[in-house]
């Protein structure tokens, strides 16, 4: 408490410099948590498809970011500092294969029944922390990022901007431009649109529903894995990790309103700027529990989310 | 008689199922043959009590989490294990015996821990047990270990305030590592404010509270800051900005998991110069936590525990030698890693001692066991069934291994129930 009083004692310069940067903490939080809700805002919201698995789908992406950093430091090593950018597309490539085979598999037969996908992506989704643990061990590995990546800019005396921080935001303003783009001005897009909106007449006006699903979920599972291999920059790499990401992910995805990208991003803003802004003020796990209360509270007077497609059932 | 009534309820008639279930009503006859042919070894005496030592073999039980979000940690105390009892066999085993050993898996879930252990114990009638990591999990098995009255040797520093007949603590007890620590940072690098930070449950609470309780009435000095996260937390950018804005002499982490890969990535990304400009004491990181966090991302922080795997001296080198030997040339060892390779060894000891299998006589025997082949150096079994030990500050190098820069004098008397830190 002591403490906290010591606030008032700071100059004024330096509580703003410490505002700018807290507010830039906000705006990184609000990246990461739209990164990682897209992939899932595209299976749950276009699909239905509850996939537990989606921190899954994530950690994949982190292992093939690994698996790059090594590849390139043993064959290339001239083009280390750029094999982030690789890293990325190779985890794209490998979850959305993974994602094509699982929809393949196992959710196509799923689709009457949406509330069984749940059991069965969790079930996917401890199979593929097994087959990480025994491919590379249970400890977590260390992702090693070129120096460039690492550090911070110092815009004035005492502002400094974190350069992962500036690259998760690039990144998120990217990949959720291009998925709006391929959703709203594509042509597959509006097949997507189509089917979420009624299936069956989608199916009876020519729409191949069973591909635009599978490339879908395969679509939604790639944004996963990118997602990961972003995060290797600010958390850990461990079969389990994916774990620590899913419950922050359905939240922003069910808050938002689970059939609305922009109530995705909505959400994430929302949720984002009031857990960094309560962190500040009182401890990490009061702020969290805050949050949480708040999202229970406004589900519970908005039960849709905070946005709502109007679709007809 | 059993087969009788479930043939006449099922109608099974084929004459190989009639002598498959005849085979099963069979079985509990012949355990109870095998309690009376255990109950012979009772004339020679080193096992009176009905556990599975025969005359040239010893079971005892390994029970860790091998799946599920603890076997990141607990694969290291496996394997150390397993070392030990491998070298003990080669020697001779124990009391002439060879050790055979059970292994459980507890799968990070305390409930299976709790039911594994009573497997052990009651099925298996293990000798001992080596085993547990998370001080949620002891709390899970210690009334079984109790009830069923087994031996638990239990690897993993903690927060103390626990005593067992039945529990060997081969890791320090919190004021071991905490108060050597905080007094070394005080003299050497003139710390005068601390902000201390913590994954939110019982280790890191207790932990803090020490540190709170020794910084304010006993070193007089000011903590400025406590802060809690939620286990698995990946956002550090709030309280980051919070160091900076009341800036600490020694920023004091007791972080676990995942979220120390976040909470080092992130404070290094945000400027903070371990190396020469930021004093960072932590109880939580061991070279295993570096494998994910890199040492480039922790370079220059101080860890307090008591043991590092750079330690000089012959017993750590012969150590490391032959676990590197078994588990691959690039594993790492932390602290909890070594504890746990001191249980087998001291339970040898302890047997040896006592001339039994016991378990009572084993319990009555360990006060006063030594270890001189300790890879830490030497301990000592306390009256309070927890090690002394010394407690050593080391220095992160990039390498993700510790430069030793502080070690005690003396060993540090454990004192899991301390007066004034509560």
């Amino acid at each position: 408490m002591r403490g906290d009083a010591a606030m008032f004692d700071y100059s004024f310069a330096e509580l703003s410099s410490i505002l700018v940067m807290q507010g830039f903490a906000g705006l990184i939080l609000f990246s990461v948590f739209v990164l990682m809700a897209l992939g899932l805002a595209i299976i749950f919201g276009q699909m239905g498809v509850i996939n537990m698995a989606h921190g899954e789908f994530m950690i994949l992406g982190a292992y093939v970011t690994y698996l790059t950093s090594h590849l390139f430091t043993e064959f290339l090593p001239f083009a280390y500092p750029a094999y982030f950018f690789f890293a990325m597309i190779f985890a794209f490539i490998a979850a959305g294969a993974l994602g094509l085979l699982v929809e393949w598999v196992m959710i196509r037969h799923l689709y009457a029944r949406p509330l069984d996908t749940l059991l069965a992506t969790w079930g996917l989704s401890l199979i593929l922390q097994q087959i990480f643990r025994s491919t590379f061990g249970a400890r977590e590995v260390g992702v090693e990022l070129p120096d460039w990546m690492m550090g911070s800019l110092n815009v004035t005396d005492s502002i400094e901007v974190q350069i992962n921080g500036l690259f998760v935001m690039g990144l998120t303003a990217a990949i959720t431009a291009a998925v709006l783009v391929l959703l709203f001005k594509s042509r597959w897009g509006l097949q997507v649109r189509a089917v979420t909106t009624n299936r069956t007449m989608s199916g009876a006006v020519g729409i191949d529903t069973r591909r635009v699903d599978r490339m879908t979920f395969g679509l939604g599972c790639g944004v996963a894995g990118v997602a990961g291999a972003a995060f290797t920059m600010i958390g850990s790499t461990g079969p389990t990790s994916g774990q620590l990401y899913i419950v922050d992910t359905f939240l922003v995805v069910v808050f938002g309103g689970a059939q609305s990208l922009l109530g995705t991003v909505a959400s994430a803003f929302t949720i984002s700027q009031s857990q960094s802004a309560l962190e500040f003020f009182i401890s990490g796990s009061m702020a969290k529990v805050i949050t949480l209360l708040i999202v229970i509270g406004l589900l519970m007077l908005r039960p849709q989310g905070l946005f709502v497609l109007k679709v007809r059932r | 008689m059993a087969s009788d009534d479930i043939n006449e309820k099922t109608g099974l008639t084929s004459p190989l199922r009639r002598q498959l279930l005849k085979g099963m009503a069979a079985v509990p006859a012949m355990a109870a043959f095998g309690g009376a042919a255990r109950s012979s070894f009772a004339a020679d005496g080193v096992n009176t009590t009905g556990l599975a030592v025969t005359d040239t073999e010893v079971t005892v039980g390994i029970l860790h989490s091998v799946t599920g979000t603890m076997a990141i940690s607990e694969t290291g105390s496996v394997q150390a294990e397993k070392l030990a009892i491998e070298q003990i066999n080669a020697m001779g085993g124990v009391l002439g015996r060879k050790i055979k050993y059970i292994q459980e898996d507890g799968a990070s879930d305390w409930p299976t821990f709790a039911e594994k252990a009573k497997k052990l114990l009651v099925n298996d009638k293990c000798a001992s047990v080596f085993g547990c990591w998370t001080s949620a999990s002891r709390k899970a098995v210690l009334p079984v270990f109790e009830q069923y009255n087994g031996m638990l040797y239990y690897p993993t520093f903690y927060e103390g305030l626990e005593q067992s007949k039945n529990v060997i603590y081969t890791g320090q007890e919190a004021t071991q590592q905490i108060i050597a620590g905080l007094d070394w940072v005080v003299k050497e690098k003139g710390a005068k404010t601390f902000y201390l930070l913590g994954s939110d449950y019982i280790w890191p609470r207790t932990s803090n509270k020490i540190a709170r309780k020794h910084i304010e009435n006993f070193q007089k000095l000011e903590v400025v800051g406590e802060e809690y996260f939620p286990l698995g937390h990946t956002q550090f950018n709030s309280v980051i900005n919070k160091i900076k804005l009341k800036k600490p002499d020694v920023i004091y982490a007791i972080i676990v998991g995942g979220s120390n890969v976040a909470f080092y990535k992130q404070l290094k990304a945000a400027g903070f110069d371990l190396e020469n400009k930021q004093t960072l004491l932590t109880i939580s990181v061991t070279e295993d936590e570096i494998l994910g966090i890199g040492g480039e991302n922790i370079v220059g922080a101080y860890a307090c525990m008591k043991y590092f795997q750079s330690l000089d001296n012959e017993n750590n080198k012969k150590f490391v030698a032959a676990f590197k030997e078994m588990w691959g040339k690039d594993i790492v060892i932390g602290d909890v890693t070594q504890a746990a390779y001191l249980g087998p060894w001291l339970w040898k000891a302890t047997v040896e001692k006592a001339g039994s299998f016991d378990i009572d006589k084993v319990a009555a025997a360990s006060p006063g066991i030594e270890f001189t082949g300790a890879p830490e150096g030497y301990v000592r079994i306390h009256e309070n069934h927890h090690l002394w030990s010394k407690t050593r500050v080391g220095r992160a190098r990039t390498d993700g291994q510790y430069d030793v820069v502080y070690e005690t004098a003396d060993l540090v008397e454990p004192n899991p129930f301390p007066k004034g830190y509560q």
